[in-house]
């Protein structure tokens, strides 16, 4: 344990940024309700494919087998995208990457960049890092467009403005595009974006993308949307840069069509994203740079309990399922990735940080039934919990406690004694002590009845004689 | 260590063992928080099963097993806990405990404590009540509960004991071990809710260090139940039915909550 970050760096405090999102109930039960149907819609899809279970197991196999040869599949895209005329750069973090994005820009005097949503890229902090060398980074993806004028991380990795409320946007967008504030109409505000982005999307200097795919069999890699924003980005401009994590490989095009009938079935429960985007080589007279992250991949890829994780294909599945998730809000994660699968990810970044992520959670198991590549996420949300615990990071009361609740539950008698406490405390001290903002139990709850007697008591009493 | 497959394996073996009936000396593993503030759930456990014809000894010197302080990751506090549940259960063929989350923990978490053959011997020997009794259906006593009930599976039940079909699994054939036990109660109409099998939020110590979601998870839970018309809501795991109280009581709904092996049993009901 690195005790000087302990200290100095803040951990994130989910349960606190739940409790506000909870409090705003109009927001709260609407991103549950949403959130839920997304879940229903993916039951529906999987209902459709009599396979389903099967897909989900082959696509859990080709990402481990991918992800067990990562090396040879790494160098053969890098060899395949080479001869494609694609120049091919290796990041190993997070700065490495923004840099290297840097110096193309510079080097093509890029002023202006139209990027398509990229979780890569949010995780890499780049667009903040390229603003503040006078790059202006403009996002196409509706949801995150509106995520960038509210100043906030997208929410959810598919529908990053999950959060926001119609009038959410409609306010957003007065303030930004002059619209009138008082028309939340979906289709005004749509429009208003649109006109908003044609103009940055013809000008742009530049296009960005990640991939939701890299193929190493021919060098290629593949981009998802809903709204073609990314095929628009990567057509118009003569210039594109694409992030693409090391884990998002898999061998063959061949096994695209696992992964892709899983994708969007998963997510929002729809067969096919609209657009599903084959980037191989540049036209004439134009650039594309491929840029392979690391940033601790290969940590994670060392991981005798975590490396499952790698094989996320981002489809959200897990976040939509989840019922922590759906009534805390995205942001409340406080990290690039929200829900369970930011629960197992983001403490591979910095477990001291984001130490609290793994309680943030009932630990119910839905994730891991929904997942499309059969990572075993609540098991590793419970594996964490322990590295957590391991590396003398829990909260010193929490620690105290729990040292005390094992002393106590591992003796007969001092069991007893503590059960006759508790029950003595419940019956005698009058309810303001429980009902106080220092319980939790009691904010919402009332504390149980105690009992006449315990059951051991019972016991004694009237089968003592046997 | 075993791996979790070798200990479903064996623990299935133990199948033919409950079918026999009486035959096998039952210890009931009555949980920490069932024994304080849930007597009753205990006390119908028992006499359910001697109805049943079993001989069951209650080991006096149980505790608890583990599984709070495993859950939060701490091992070290929870070793001494899982070696005392061990020791007290270690020389019984079959253990019983009445309530899901308890049982799981020791059929596929309790490795903090040493790994012994003892160890071994009680983790794949324990059985949770719904499933012990769901072997033997037939044999369950004539009894009527009239009234209009909500089943709730609890989550580690459900999807790690094999309670019940979890819902993400579309293409599986429909089950539910509790169910099947309460479709032999006479008058009593199981009613659906609109999330089938929604966590109810209670999660151990995240009921507290998460109040805020926690309590969310539980509104909304008993308001489906309600919702459908449900007079009562039924478990197998007395912890969810304690937060689900809670927030009954405080809010003075009309539901009640009752342990599944209560209705079984025809009481005692507090």
């Amino acid at each position: 344990m690195n005790l000087f970050n302990v200290l100095t760096d803040r951990p994130v405090d989910p349960e606190s940024a739940a409790a506000k999102f909870i409090a705003d109930t109009k927001h709260e039960e609407t991103h549950d309700r949403l959130v839920w149907g997304m879940r229903m819609h993916r039951d529906e899809a999987a209902r459709q494919i009599p396979g389903w279970e099967e897909l989900r197991e082959l696509a859990s196999q080709i990402k481990e087998h991918t992800l067990t040869h990562l090396d040879q599949y790494l160098e053969q895209f890098e060899q395949n995208a080479i001869a494609h005329g694609v120049h091919v750069h290796w990041a190993l973090d997070a700065a490495e990457h923004n840099d290297i994005v840097l110096s193309i820009f510079q080097k093509h005097n890029v002023k202006r960049v139209i990027k398509s949503k990229s979780m890569l890229q949010e995780e890499c902090g780049m667009a903040a890092a390229l603003e503040t060398q006078g790059i202006e980074v403009r996002e196409s993806d509706l949801g995150e467009r509106i995520q960038q004028l509210a100043h906030e991380r997208p929410s959810h990795i598919v529908v990053p403005a999950i959060h926001q409320l119609r009038t959410d946007v409609a306010a957003l967008f007065a303030k930004n595009l002059a619209t009138d504030e008082q028309n939340s109409d979906p289709h005004y505000l749509t429009e208003a974006m649109r006109n908003d982005a044609r103009p940055a999307l013809l000008h742009a200097d530049a296009g960005m993308t990640g991939a939701n795919f890299a193929i190493a069999e021919t060098g290629g890699i593949v981009i998802c949307t809903n709204e073609g924003n990314a095929d628009i980005g990567v057509t118009v401009p003569d210039l594109q840069v694409c992030s693409i994590g090391i884990e998002k490989l898999v061998p063959r095009s061949a096994d695209l069509g696992v992964m892709l009938r899983l994708l969007s079935r998963s997510a929002l429960g729809t067969p096919m994203t609209q657009y599903t985007t084959h980037l191989h080589r540049p036209r004439p007279g134009t650039r594309i740079h491929f840029i392979l992250v690391d940033n601790k991949r290969s940590d994670r890829l060392a991981s005798p309990d975590f490396w499952h994780a790698l094989k996320c294909i981002r489809c959200g599945a897990c976040m939509n399922t989840c019922p922590v998730y759906r009534r805390s809000g995205g942001l409340s994660y406080q990290a690039t990735y929200s829900g369970p699968i930011g629960v197992i990810l983001d403490p591979g970044f910095d477990h001291t940080k984001y130490r609290e992520l793994p309680y943030h959670s009932t630990l119910c198991g839905s994730c891991s039934e929904v997942c499309p590549v059969r990572i075993d996420i609540a098991d590793q949300i419970y594996k964490w919990r322990r590295v957590i615990a391991d590396e003398g990071l829990l909260p010193l009361a929490k620690r105290a406690g729990m040292a005390v609740m094992g002393e106590t539950l591992s003796h007969t008698e001092a069991f007893h004694g503590a059960e006759a406490v508790a029950i003595k405390a419940i019956e005698q001290l009058p309810g303001v002590v429980f009902n106080n903002p220092l319980n939790p139990w009691t904010k919402h709850r009332d504390m149980p009845n105690p009992p006449k007697q315990t059951f051991h008591q019972w016991y004694q009493k009237n089968r003592g004689s046997e | 260590m075993a791996t979790v497959a070798e200990i479903l394996v064996e623990t299935l073996a133990l199948s033919g063992l409950a079918n026999e009936g009486g035959d096998v000396k039952i210890a009931l593993f009555v949980p920490c928080y069932v024994d304080a503030f849930f007597p009753e759930v205990a006390i119908a456990t028992l006499q359910l099963l001697e109805r049943l014809g079993h001989e069951v000894v209650v080991p006096p010197q149980q505790t608890c097993c583990g599984q709070p302080m495993a859950n939060s990751g701490d091992q070290a506090a929870s070793a001494a806990t899982e070696a005392h549940f061990v020791d007290t259960f270690k020389s019984y063929d079959l253990i019983v405990g009445p309530s899901g989350s308890c049982v799981h923990h020791v059929r596929l978490h309790l490795d903090a404590c040493e790994q012994t053959p003892e160890a071994a011997h009680v983790r794949k020997s324990i059985r949770e009540l719904i499933e012990f009794l769901h072997e033997d259906i037939k044999s369950l006593p004539p009894i009527d509960f009239k009234h209009k009930v909500g089943l709730h599976n609890g989550c580690t039940a459900l999807r790690g004991l094999g309670h019940a079909r979890p819902s993400e699994r579309v293409h599986e054939p429909d089950f539910s071990k509790a169910r099947d036990l309460l479709t032999h109660v006479g008058g009593l109409e199981i009613i659906q809710s609109d999330r089938v099998d929604e966590c109810c939020g209670f999660g151990g110590s995240f009921c507290v260090t998460d109040e805020a979601v926690s309590s969310k998870m539980g509104q909304d839970r008993v308001a489906d139940f309600e919702r459908n018309g449900a007079e009562y809501i039924a478990s197998a795991d007395n912890s969810c039915l304690m937060h689900m109280k809670g927030i009954i009581d405080r809010e003075k709904r009309p539901l009640k909550i009752v342990h599944i092996a209560q209705i079984l049993n025809g009481g005692p009901f507090a």
